[in-house]
């Protein structure tokens, strides 16, 4: 078990990652509560999402992608679930899971590399959703793997903003998924 | 009924049925001290706040009910931090309400401001900022049903000035319902089929030891833990935590495993081929290596809180429950292991070779520290509560000390708090008048809260304190000694510096002193007479006695070092 919390980059999601849609009380500090508990039982998050829930002003649904080698998933849910704000725990293992996220990134253009990042967003499927002379935003909803095939193949156009959401997740229709 | 927020708290306190509060006033929590004059609740002015923290502690031990400190923000709140990290540790219900600057200057830098939610959010099982006066029946009602109900721990509450002093309508919850916490369920579904799991590991065992820690306190799952252990004939050893949940007199204990336990005990887990965990948490105090601890043993883990299971061990079966309730569910399915004749009759070789054992003290030598407590324990009346700091002293009384009944040990176990002893014996006392309170103390414990003496002679709280002075920190001095070839770094403090008979005597205590065995019988005698105000007894103890039997930091509990007196017939 590493001592610091693991915040640093990667280059994909861990192998031994997990899924856990978390649902907490709408309250000050919850998020707080929960990082807190990460960082001082060395508990690893590779991404953290958070928004109100289910139409709930009272609930937040807290989607976080751990590292289930930096701790035994066992321990990393016994802990969570005895935060007092945590209503409820679903693990979903990746192939249980439905997982999307949202990237953004605006990449510097002129005139010759304007077609060639039309190019790479028509074969990835994402879309433009800003323009300018000299740069273009381009926006993928889809699979961390597809995030992450769109990050390298902007990775050649050089001086590139970019913005992941972290995934949100849902179990397959269809699946059972443990509490 | 029209109430400040002050009156609220205070109302709140009493329907919890809080008798007595430990504090200390300030800025911040000003207007709650005002209805204090008017209500039914005792409350004991400390001298320092985390006095009244410990003092919070040593009630909740000696009573099983939460403990209540009160204390204002900044400082006040920071100087508890230390208490309510100990009462995590060792899941000691408390209550401890700390004032914080009014609703709009938070964020501000404000006079004695400091974020104590935010810092103590680690080291709290949940806390509370009250945001709104009409909150505060439901949040003091959270509080107390939080601390008390699972696994016990501390639960602070924060409350602004301008909260307390405005105006709300008087209500209280009269359900768990109102209480508004969805995420929490103390009450677990008891699983039948792990109970029916570990009732075959049992029958199946040959060489099984009950290994009890505090839990077992805390459910007060003493009587059944006797009727278990009785019926089974299963040896029985106790956690530092757990001192006193089964009673040392009684033929089957083995006493106190881990880094300074009993040989036997140490020695049966590591033989074992099942341990019954209950209530424990595989402390690494008690494992040592946990790759070498107890090889062959299969693990049945029963406690309340699941977090524990294979943590730090696997177990074969994990019962989450209360150990009072899996014990009775184990009595009823008659769960009843192999014949243990050849068990005992190995455990019975251990005991003997390696009883507890100290040096004869030398004519013209100090007092041996061991010899001092068992003096006390000799003349003590039944029912004694006895507390500690932490150190060589705490071993020794934990050793030496018969703990024949629960919460008559009070001490600081998991974060090991040096100072815990005299202010956790005051609060023992308060909690426990009809007993009499000793606190076997260090020199250097000592030092760290004496001031709370002044607090114990002004409230009239009269406890009963022995200070083993052998003039160092003693057991870094056992440490740098026996792993840092005798350099001894930092260690030394004196025995006549402070002089503690007239330190004691300024603090309005009766104040004595022994340097032989003779002078010893006599204090201990003036002592037991002296029962309207506190006793500080100044023992001129031996620097050079250790802490027998001894396994080393990081060693295998096959390592374990006896009593060189011991050591002839060691291989």
């Amino acid at each position: 078990m590493s001592p610091e919390p693991f915040l640093g980059e990667v280059d994909a999601a861990p192998v031994h990652h997990h899924i856990l849609s978390v649902l907490v009380e709408n309250k000050a500090g919850v998020l707080a509560r929960i990082a807190g508990l990460f960082a001082r039982r060395g508990f690893n998050i590779y991404s953290l999402a958070v928004a109100p829930s289910e139409g709930h002003a009272r609930f937040s649904r807290v989607t976080i992608v751990v590292d289930a080698q930096s701790a035994p998933l066992e321990q990393i849910v016994g802990q969570l679930d005895k935060l007092v704000n945590v209503v409820e725990i679903t693990d979903l293992a990746p192939q249980d899971a439905l997982e999307r996220e949202l990237l953004l990134a605006s990449v510097p253009i002129d005139e010759t590399r304007r077609a060639d990042v039309l190019g790479v967003t028509a074969r990835t499927g994402a879309s433009i959703v800003d323009v300018s002379p000299v740069s273009v935003t381009v926006m993928l909803a889809g699979t961390p793997e597809a995030c992450d095939a769109l990050e390298r193949e902007l990775e050649a156009f050089g001086d590139v903003a970019l913005q992941r959401t972290g995934r949100v997740a849902l179990p397959r229709l269809g699946q059972m998924a443990s509490a | 009924m029209q109430l400040t927020g002050a009156q609220a708290l205070i109302k709140s306190l009493e329907r919890e049925g809080v008798d007595t509060v430990f504090g200390l006033p300030g800025g911040a929590i000003l207007p709650v001290y005002d209805p204090v004059l008017d209500s039914s609740i005792r409350h004991i002015l400390v001298r320092h706040e985390q006095g009244a923290g410990h003092m919070a502690e040593g009630y909740a031990l000696a009573t099983g009910k939460p403990g209540v400190a009160m204390v204002t923000s900044g400082p006040g709140a920071t100087n508890i931090v230390t208490p309510i990290g100990n009462a995590y540790m060792d899941s000691t219900p408390l209550v401890v309400i700390t004032g914080q600057v009014a609703t709009a200057s938070i964020g501000t830098d404000a006079f004695q401001e400091c974020d104590i939610t935010g810092i103590t959010m680690g080291i709290t099982k949940h806390n509370f900022l009250i945001t709104s006066a009409q909150e505060i029946p439901r949040v003091v009602a959270s509080a107390f049903y939080l601390a008390t109900t699972g696994r016990p721990g501390p639960v602070l509450v924060d409350l602004p000035k301008d909260i307390a002093q405005t105006q709300m309508e008087w209500w209280y919850p009269e359900s768990i319902e109102e209480l508004d916490l969805p995420g929490y369920r103390p009450e677990v579904d008891f699983d039948t089929h792990a109970l029916a799991r570990a009732v075959e590991l049992i029958s199946a065992s040959e060489r099984p030891v009950l290994y009890v820690g505090g839990g077992a306190l805390k459910s007060n799952a003493t009587r059944e833990l006797l009727a278990f252990a009785e019926r089974t004939q299963i040896p029985v050893v106790t956690t530092l935590m757990a001192r006193g949940a089964f009673p040392d007199s009684h033929d089957q204990h083995l006493g106190m495993p881990g880094m300074h336990g009993m040989y036997s005990a140490v020695t049966a887990l590591q033989k074992s081929d099942l341990l019954i965990s209950l209530g424990t948490r595989f402390d690494d105090r008690v494992t040592g290596k946990v790759s070498s601890f107890a090889p062959h043993a299969k693990i049945i883990h029963v406690d309340i809180d699941r977090a524990e299971f294979n943590k730090v061990r696997r177990a074969d079966v994990t019962l989450q429950s209360n150990v009072a309730v899996a014990l009775r569910a184990m009595d009823d399915a008659l769960a009843i292991p192999q014949n243990l004749d050849v068990w005992w009759k190995e455990i019975r070789s251990w005991q003997e070779r390696y009883p507890l054992v100290y040096d004869e003290p030398a004519p013209e030598g100090l007092l041996r520290p061991q010899a001092v407590i068992e003096a006390i324990a000799r003349s003590a009346a039944p029912g004694t509560i006895v507390s500690s700091g932490v150190g060589q002293h705490q071993m020794w009384a934990s050793q030496f000390w018969q703990f024949d009944e629960p919460r008559t040990w009070i001490n600081s176990g998991g974060a090991g708090t040096m100072g815990f002893g005299v202010p956790a014996a005051i609060g023992a006392k308060v909690g426990r008048p009809d007993r009499t309170v000793w606190c076997i103390d260090g020199d250097g414990c000592f030092q760290m809260t004496a001031q709370e003496l002044v607090t114990a002679r002004s409230e009239g709280i009269p406890i009963k304190v022995a200070i083993l002075n052998n003039a160092y920190l003693g057991m870094v001095r056992q440490w740098q000694e026996m792993f840092y070839e005798e350099r001894y770094s930092e260690v030394y403090l004196s025995a006549d510096l402070p002089d503690y008979v007239k330190w004691a005597e300024a603090m309005g205590c009766v104040g004595l002193r022994a340097r032989t065995p003779a002078e010893m019988h006599d204090v201990i005698a003036r002592a037991n007479e002296i029962n309207d105000v506190p006793v500080v007894i100044d023992f001129r103890t031996d620097t050079s006695e250790k802490v027998f039997p001894m396994v080393a930091a990081g060693a295998s509990n096959d390592d374990i070092m006896v009593h060189p007196l011991l050591r002839g017939g060691q291989a």
